[in-house]
């Protein structure tokens, strides 16, 4: 009776650490695709920067430090690694860009150019796909994180190396209750 | 959400052996008036079960041709696209494919079988009448609708309602049609053929109210509060959609492509005459909570 108990609990011990393993794989893969989004929706702004600068430098030729700045903190964003790195970067890129922007204010021609308004909905609705990238993202590295640190998953997380991931911390990104109305299109 | 989603799985599979078993009985009261019972059945059910799965693989197209929804490219609606998008990696799931309905009434609906295959349309009136965070609300209702797999569900349901009707306006028809001729030709078979076909399609227009109540029954009303909430989780910003419901609450929801079948697939339920109020039949096929409770609840996450 004894030895039956015994290995009916081994068994229901396995099956829960068969189960855990297999959650905390599927966690660590929904964050890494969480992670590749928002790479894909970096990028994107990448490719979209030196066209917008172009099509600005041809009406405002003269705010070189602005360009420079935004180019700069382009290719530094696109050489770092890891997510805080990379996150630090990415919010110098977005002040570059809002400097960019508030240039922009100051000539009425340039805002009403065509190519530059398909390039400034282009890079809002990036902005707005990053932000919903970096939320699931940071939704999956909680799903992780807290399955890494409760008793008794954080057993099994320890024995096969599954680790904490960091969020994807971004300073108040141009993102919610914005009151415009875009127009019909 | 994971239970939901098997319960929908679930709910799909019944209904679609329900209407096989159905259309067995049919095939069997049609075939033993000639002597001929099990072939009725074996017709009947070989039909069903062929309509059945096509229910469940093109059902999505059936619904869209339905409401003459068209697909756009990104390049027609950056708009929309970028939205959809968007909203399609909040929730994790592949972005859907983009369709708008040639309708001035603000609406929209989501449809397919799984993430992977799932359509969006929205009403050239929402695309109007809606600014950027509304139409993301809207859109957010319609992605939790696809997550949790509701769309398998309305979507199985719209084809075999839809196709029930047909059945019954095409036997009635044909009643009418063959009785004409059966009066003036002479030949005396016409009688009972007539008569069968007469109490086929009464029968068949005798379960639409069933056909409300299993429509009822398989989308119920809680599933649109749960897909608010789960859109405003997505979105993070709850008055986006309430702004959108305010706003449809405030226009006609006339449509002419409305009808019975696919009205629950709506983000707000459309009438057929514009400015009627709920008749009995609608009422019996009301699958949506009132609009302004929903507003409500929205206003207070």
């Amino acid at each position: 009776m004894g030895l039956w108990i015994g290995v009916g609990a081994l068994v229901l011990a396995l099956a829960w650490g068969v189960w855990a393993f297999n959650r905390l794989v599927s966690l660590r893969n929904r964050v890494d695709n969480g992670w590749s989004q928002i790479d894909v929706q970096l990028r994107r702004r990448y490719d979209l920067i030196p066209n917008l600068v172009e099509t600005v430098k041809g009406y405002a030729g003269h705010e070189r430090e602005v360009f420079e700045h935004v180019a700069e903190a382009r290719s530094r964003a696109a050489g770092t690694q890891g997510v805080a790195d990379r996150a630090g970067a990415e919010n110098q890129v977005t002040a570059g860009l809002r400097q960019l922007f508030a240039v922009v204010e100051n000539y009425p021609d340039l805002k009403a150019n065509t190519n530059f308004l398909a390039l400034q909905e282009e890079l809002s609705a990036t902005e707005s796909k990053i932000a919903y990238a970096r939320q699931f993202y940071n939704d999956q590295v909680m799903r992780l994180n807290t399955s890494t640190q409760s008793f008794p998953s954080n057993l099994l997380a320890k024995a096969f190396g599954f680790r904490e991931r960091e969020f994807f911390e971004i300073e108040d990104i141009a993102r919610g209750p914005v009151d415009v109305d875009l127009g019909g299109s | 959400m994971y239970e939901q989603i098997a319960a929908n799985k679930r709910k799909t599979f019944l209904l679609l052996i329900g209407a096989v078993l159905f259309a067995g009985l049919i095939g069997f009261v049609i075939g033993s008036f000639w002597g001929y019972g099990p072939v009725g059945i074996g017709i009947a059910l070989v039909v069903a079960t062929v309509m059945s799965i096509s229910s469940y693989l093109y059902g999505d197209r059936m619904v869209l041709a339905s409401t003459r929804a068209r697909e756009v490219s990104s390049q027609e609606e950056p708009r929309l696209h970028n939205i959809v998008e968007g909203i399609a990696i909040a929730a994790g799931i592949p972005k859907p494919r983009v369709y708008v309905v040639p309708e001035q009434a603000p609406n929209a609906f989501a449809t397919g079988r799984d993430p992977e295959h799932s359509s969006i349309a929205v009403t050239e009136g929402l695309l109007s009448l809606m600014n950027r965070v509304e139409l993301e609300g809207v859109i957010a209702h319609e992605m939790s609708h696809i997550q949790d797999r509701d769309i398998l569900v309305g979507t199985v349901v719209a084809t075999v309602v839809g196709a029930a009707v047909l059945m019954a306006e095409f036997f009635m028809r044909s009643w009418w049609w063959g009785g004409y001729r059966g009066r003036r030709g002479s030949d005396s078979n016409g009688g009972p053929v007539t008569l069968i076909l007469f109490a086929v399609g009464i029968a068949l227009l005798a379960i639409a109210p069933l056909a409300g109540q299993i429509i009822k029954f398989s989308v119920s009303r809680n599933r649109e509060y749960l897909a608010d909430a789960q859109g405003a989780m997505l979105t993070r910003y709850p008055p986006g959609l309430a702004g959108a419901l305010k706003k449809i609450a405030g226009t006609p929801t006339a449509m002419r492509s409305a009808n019975n079948a696919t009205g629950h697939l709506w983000l707000n339920q459309p009438s057929r005459i514009e400015g009627e109020r709920q008749g009995t039949l609608e009422k019996l096929f009301s699958t949506h909570p009132p609009i302004q409770e929903r507003i409500r609840r929205l206003e207070e996450m």
